[in-house]
């Protein structure tokens, strides 16, 4: 213990991130059907309050996740931008069903290919929508980043550019 | 007058354009039609009615949506449109007195896509005529405040007609970029 101010500097970093990942407040963005789902994990029989996610704020000052939850249109995008803008540091984004992981069956004039196109995403839940397992999985995710963000070990983020299609 | 059928039990009529504002005044004024109630104004874009398709994945390559037509046997074919004209515009009427229904139709040609409005007439039209200009780009003379409903104000193109392609997309606005 002495000697290594490290050790004693890396467990309260290592607290914090505990901390941290089991108080999540998120912002859910609902804009489509993913929302029945949403509201399906976080009521009683999922119950997404077991991991510490169980209390959205509507306001993005006060949220640190921000759930994107149904499809985004081109119309929608910018309001999107500003509510990320808008979120305090630190901030995750969790890409919430298909639609807003790649814009989904939609291949058309007015929806977004993906919100990682406007705002950066930390946890992709594909599905249409997906179920509460995937979501609490996606969470699970998400915890797991947070921790290691605070060990001193990054996840990096997915890199949009990798991804098999073109938008 | 350009054609009139009852196709499936729709009484349905085509004017000319010029004659539009008259048999519309007619149907809501007259009290042997009373049709006070507009149901619905839409629009249908004929470009590409009636081709077969080329070759394989064509309506991607060439922007014009051609969709194989369906061999259904029927005793009673359907008339078809009753121009040449690129676009028709369709009123839907209901009368809540005599409960009758009744279509009217309006060819619009590609080169003068301008209709006159019927927001005088039902305000209902208001809106309706909003929409079909932001989706097919067809004008209605005398609106009130003829903008984009549904679409964004920088949005280029009528994403409804046959013509725009089916893949293209709109640069993004507002704080994006």
């Amino acid at each position: 213990m002495f000697g290594s101010q490290n050790f004693l500097t890396s467990k309260l970093e290592s607290a914090i991130g505990w901390a941290r990942k089991y108080s999540i407040f998120q912002y859910p963005f609902v804009t489509a059907c993913c929302g029945m789902e949403y509201m399906a994990t976080a009521c009683s029989h999922y119950d997404v309050d077991r991991f510490g996610a169980g209390f959205p704020r509507f306001s993005p000052r006060q949220a640190d996740v921000l759930f994107v939850v149904g499809t985004i249109s081109h119309k929608m995008a910018p309001v999107l931008k500003k509510i990320y803008d808008q979120m305090t540091e630190p901030k995750w984004v969790v890409a919430f069903g298909v639609c807003t992981c790649t814009g989904g069956f939609y291949d058309n004039y007015a929806t977004l290919m993906g919100i990682d196109t406007i705002i950066p995403v930390d946890v992709y839940i594909p599905g249409c929508p997906p179920r509460p397992e995937n979501v609490l999985d996606g969470l699970i995710k998400l915890q797991d980043r947070i921790q290691a963000q605070h060990d001193g070990k990054p996840i990096p983020r997915p890199d949009p550019s990798e991804r098999a299609f073109t938008v | 007058m350009l054609a009139a059928h009852a196709w499936r039990g729709d009484e349905t009529v085509t004017v000319r354009p010029e004659s539009l504002l008259e048999a519309a005044r007619l149907l809501k004024e007259d009290p042997e039609f009373q049709m006070n109630f507009l149901m619905d104004l839409s629009a249908v874009d004929y470009q590409a009615f009636g081709k077969t398709l080329q070759g394989q994945g064509a309506h991607a390559n060439t922007g014009i949506a051609i969709r194989q037509p369906m061999n259904v046997p029927t005793d009673e074919p359907w008339p078809g449109p009753a121009t040449t004209a690129r676009f028709e515009v369709v009123y839907h009427f209901f009368s809540l007195p005599l409960k009758r229904r009744i279509r009217l139709k309006v060819p619009v040609e590609e080169s003068k896509p301008e209709v006159d409005s019927l927001v005088p007439l039902w305000a209902a039209a208001n809106w309706f005529e909003r929409e079909v200009w932001d989706m097919y780009g067809i004008r209605f003379r005398g609106h009130p405040d003829l903008k984009r409903i549904l679409m964004y104000p920088e949005f280029e193109g009528h994403p409804l007609r046959k013509d725009y392609p089916v893949n293209k997309r709109q640069p993004l606005i507002g704080p994006v970029n």
